[in-house]
């Protein structure tokens, strides 16, 4: 439902035609043809009654309420759904409208229970609103003083299966917006009317629990409901917020704009902004609801120090801790070198707590020992389209769908990892925009409501670049090159190049069809259908996830993606592009902010001169000109023994990096391992140190999207913990004698912007005016940049890069007959370290191996049977579930459960260019467990 | 570090420059790739593999360009 402070008048619609001037009330106002009056009327400053329009739905036309008088035309039109025409006099107040609103509203409340003084939408309710607007003052059907609102589903039990939410039919005045809600917003099509006259009500499936049902527990129903029918439980328990702090979600990469809904220092409930630019109103179950973890009863509120990881953990205070980290890093460093510490920085915190971790490295540690989790990730899309197009990052904003009509998703789940933007794609196929999907398993987006992959080429794990090699064959061997776009845009020797060798026989769908396990006709079809478009609209998209970077070829297949684009003209403009769809929050600002430890922030190499320079003159220190060592290499060194303290800020190795023993056994090697996190992690179990982590609630600073977007993340309890993430660092840094001087994020955020052309033109103030900022923001784009490479690539040319198929070392054999590959599921992320601690454990509680029923049959697996899954590094056990979803020797799961251990069996194989670990791709055998 | 690893690795940047037809430039290409992304001590102990029984496992392409650092 709508919180009093954000009116909701169907402000996002206007019409696209020509602008029409006409008269709403005696009030002249222009607004585009086709604009519905209701919305014009909001233009004019005319708020006209209404309850079934809602912000971002469709007009609807059945409450009756926004009726109005249209000179020159009978009768009463509704106003949401009569389009505004040049030179139309309306009336929207009338004698006559007056009495017509009045009987409609006596009909709503003379079927709606009257105890508004208890009920958890008092002070937020519209049909209050709308009953006070009209002037409602008797309500003569329907009605005894026994029984108020008597006729509807007084016997009928609230829902209360979900978690988050509660249904109570009674208060329901069958206005649809629920219901269009999930079919327009969220696209889940879950919820329907069902019954006529006074039996019609909302229902969630087939007559199910909203838990039994298709409800993907997104809460646009709940926020679309202008009554308390549907309404948080949250709301219910804890009344009416005092306040609201806008932020940002910290969940996935899409960085949804949220109203924090805040009664002293407790969270009411989080909304979705329906100013969020890469949300627009919208959220899912993560950002929406599991927010609890924030005050969950296993956080870690003071310092803890042990001197041996078998020690139990010692209380102390931040002074004692902190300064006993620094003494051990300079004793490690007095005994092992320079260069034998480093520090992980989390894609989780802020852009300006990275930012301080990597100065504190490049200046307190001095060397450039510092990596973040993107690392694991995304780091093959840095380095590929920086090859490519010259910028390490996506071209898009997630808008730019509404322009697509061929739309690629290749090796990512939208509707699971990144599900507000996979509500945005799935509108636009629903528009007609034609969809590919490149992936081994049936994801969602290949058969869903209303949606239908026009091709799912499902091929064997670890052949992306088999397959993007065969689509640019089809481009080049058919003719279907942009040779015009080309010519003028990239580098021609490097072009040519490339077009020799994508015309190549070995690299024609049929040649790679063995590899791939993808029938040749079907890339053939798809690569026809992105280089061509539909029905001569050729705006085409590619979408991609982890499924293409954790690969050894990922960077690989991210420069194979960019060839593709460049190849058919699809860069540079609304609709097109290459959209890397990061994983966590800030993966983007983390490597924006020189996490890697080759990079400066703006990824400048370290041997860069100039750069290093401009640092050093602003730090007062000397930067080493060497690249440091990744995270991979830096569990490989400390078995070494020449890496032996870590500073690991929101990070959990143990359990997110691949052979988990090679990961235990190198922090148990280390002689000072210094954990911050909000909950004791899998990590924290080889530390020496733990610092207390503050969640996104209790810290100012910024987080950037995959769509290159700033956002503010803004404070809205103090850190449970007394210090928010960047005061620790500094703490830290003042600890090992560098002081560095910020009141404030937004100080640091003013040294990013002065040493970072692509930031040079950000800062608080300036987020604050215009909301959110797209990189690169300067004198050059002082608005920021939405779309990327518009004119030129930010290289200059754009460069092509032969991309050869090269498989994985990772084989089947007879013993490990199975390729196994991971993912992560709607409601939990990641690790789970936060969604586990949510109510979202209801919707998934246990990781599970999916297996299709030939593999599972010839093992003798039935559904729910616990499973043993071996690799050549280690075992686990697992619970099985049969399905299709899988191709026959092809296994699935999540990494979200620590006694799972995923990562127990993933190997230390890793992407070429950037070690980015070959998550997607293990060879494993399944068998039933016996119980073991 | 353990070099079976190191050499993994460097073969394996050694396969994507490889394909490349300007066989010169590969080479360059791997330099500079192991110079600008591999810690010092990483290029130092792989670069101790030349001259051993070990250098025969590392791709020729990459051989020329570890000369080359």
């Amino acid at each position: 439902m709508n919180a009093p402070q954000e009116l909701n008048m169907a402000g996002a619609r206007v019409g696209a035609g020509d602008t029409v001037t006409l008269e709403i009330d005696g009030i002249a106002v222009s607004v585009p043809a086709g604009t519905p009056l209701l919305r014009a009327g909001v233009a004019a400053g005319v708020m006209i009654p209404k309850l079934c329009d809602s912000e971002g739905l469709k007009p609807f036309g059945s409450c009756r309420l926004c009726l109005v008088e249209i000179e020159g035309r009978k009768g009463y039109p509704s106003s949401c759904t009569t389009p505004a025409e040049a030179g139309m006099k309306v009336r929207t107040q009338s004698p006559q409208l007056a009495k017509l609103r009045r009987n409609v509203m006596e009909l709503y409340i003379s079927d709606h229970p009257l105890d508004c003084l208890t009920c958890a939408a008092n002070g937020d309710c519209e049909l209050q609103d709308m009953a006070g607007v009209v002037g409602l003052r008797e309500v003569r059907y329907g009605t005894s003083d026994a029984n108020p609102g008597e006729n509807h589903f007084t016997e009928t039990a609230k829902d209360e299966s979900n978690p988050y939410f509660s249904y109570d039919p009674a208060k329901c005045i069958v206005c649809n917006r629920c219901v269009r809600a999930c079919e327009e917003t969220q696209g889940t099509f879950a919820l329907t009317i069902t019954g006529r006259g006074f039996g019609s009500r909302v229902t969630a499936g087939q007559g199910e629990s909203f838990m039994a049902s298709d409800c993907v527990s997104c809460g646009a129903c709940v926020k679309a409901c202008p009554t308390a029918t549907l309404v948080e439980k949250t709301v219910i328990d804890l009344g009416q917020a005092e306040r609201s702090v806008a932020t940002t979600c910290a969940y996935c990469g899409v960085g949804c704009g949220f109203r924090a809904e805040v009664k002293g220092t407790q969270v009411v409930r989080m909304v979705p902004a329906d100013e969020g630019r890469a949300n627009e109103g919208h959220a899912c179950v993560k950002g929406r609801f599991a927010w609890g973890y924030a005050t969950h009863p296993d956080r870690v509120t003071k310092p803890m120090i042990r001197e041996k990881i078998s020690d139990p953990w010692r209380e102390v205070s931040w002074e004692e801790a902190l300064s006993h980290t620094a003494k051990e890093f300079r004793r490690i460093q007095a005994k092992h070198g320079t260069n034998s510490i480093g520090a992980i920085v989390s894609s989780r915190c802020t852009n300006e707590e990275d930012y301080l971790v990597q100065k504190l490295v490049r200046t307190a540690f001095g060397n450039n020992n510092v990596d973040t989790c993107a690392r694991v990730c995304h780091s093959p899309t840095g380095y590929g389209l920086k090859q490519t197009l010259g910028e390490s990052a996506g071209t898009q904003t997630f808008k730019s769908v509404e322009q697509a009509d061929v739309i690629v998703v290749i090796g990512a789940n939208p509707s699971d990892a990144h599900p507000v933007f996979a509500s945005r794609l799935k509108r636009r196929v629903r528009e007609g925009a034609q969809l590919i999907v490149i992936d081994p398993r049936a994801i969602d987006l290949v058969s869903s409501p209303h949606v239908r992959a026009a091709h799912h080429l499902q091929l064997r794990p670890g052949t992306n670049v088999a397959v993007l090699s065969a689509m640019a064959h089809v481009i080049v061997s058919e003719g279907l090159v942009d040779e015009a776009f080309v010519a003028a845009r990239c580098e021609a020797k490097a072009f040519a190049d490339w077009r020799e060798f994508a015309a190549r026989p070995e690299n024609s769908p049929e040649a790679l069809e063995a590899a791939s396990g993808v029938p040749a006709a079907s890339v053939r079809a798809a690569a026809r259908l992105y280089a061509t478009g539909v029905n001569g609209r050729k705006n085409a998209a590619i979408y991609y996830g982890l499924g293409v970077t954790e690969h050894s070829q990922g960077s690989t297949a991210v420069i194979a993606i960019a060839n593709l684009a460049m190849a058919t003209g699809n860069v540079g403009r609304e609709g097109v592009g290459v959209n890397p769809l990061r994983g966590q929050n800030n993966v983007q600002g983390s490597c924006d902010m020189g996490s890697f430890p080759h990079e400066l922030p703006g990824y400048r190499h370290v041997s860069d001169t100039a750069t290093r320079q401009l640092f050093e003159r602003d730090w007062g220190v000397q930067i080493q000109s060497e690249p440091g060592l990744r995270i991979p290499n830096m569990l490989d060194a400390a078995l070494d023994g020449s890496f032996m303290g870590l500073y690991c800020q929101g990070e959990d190795p143990a359990q997110s990096d691949p052979n988990t023993q090679h990961v235990t056994a190198a922090l148990a090697a280390m002689e000072c391992v210094v954990v911050q996190d909000l909950f004791v992690n899998e990590t924290a179990k080889y530390a020496h140190v733990f610092l207390p982590g503050a969640s996104f609630l209790e810290k100012d600073g910024t987080f950037t999207n995959a769509e290159r977007r700033i956002s503010r993340v803004r404070r809205v309890m103090p850190p449970l913990a007394g210090k928010a993430d960047w005061e620790t660092t500094l703490a830290l840094a003042k600890a090992l004698g560098y002081e560095m001087h910020y009141a404030h994020p937004s100080q640091i955020m003013d040294e990013i912007a002065r040493l970072t052309p692509s930031f040079a033109g950000v800062s608080y103030a300036r987020l604050e005016q215009m909301g959110s900022i797209q990189w690169p923001c300067n004198d050059a784009a002082p608005e920021g940049t939405p779309t990327m490479h518009v004119d030129a690539f930010v290289r200059g040319k754009g460069r092509f890069l032969v991309t050869q198929y090269v498989p994985t070392d990772e084989k089947v054999t007879r013993r490990f007959p199975l390729l196994l590959t991971t993912g992560r599921v709607l409601s939990q992320y990641n690790v789970g370290a936060q969604t586990r601690r949510t109510a979202n454990t209801d919707f998934y509680a246990a990781d599970l191996l999916e297996i299709h029923p030939h593999d599972a049959e010839e093992r003798g697996i039935r559904e729910g049977d616990r499973v043993a899954v071996e690799s050549r590094v280690g075992r686990t056990l697992l619970p099985a579930t049969v399905t299709e979803r899988v191709a026959p020797g092809v296994v699935y799961t999540t990494f979200h459960f620590p006694e799972s251990g995923a990562n127990v069996i993933t190997t230390e194989n890793s992407d070429w260019a950037t070690n980015c670990p070959e998550y997607k791709v293990t060879a494993v055998q399944v068998s039933r467990s016996g119980g073991a | 570090m353990n070099l079976e690893k190191l050499i993994a690795m460097a073969n394996q940047i050694g396969a994507f420059f490889e394909a490349m037809p300007d066989r010169e430039q590969a080479v360059a290409d791997v330099a500079s790739h192991l110079k600008r992304s591999w810690d010092p001590r990483m290029r130092q102990q792989i670069l101790a593999s030349l001259g051993t029984a070990d250098e025969a496992r590392l791709k020729p392409l990459v051989r020329e360009a570890l000369r080359r650092l």
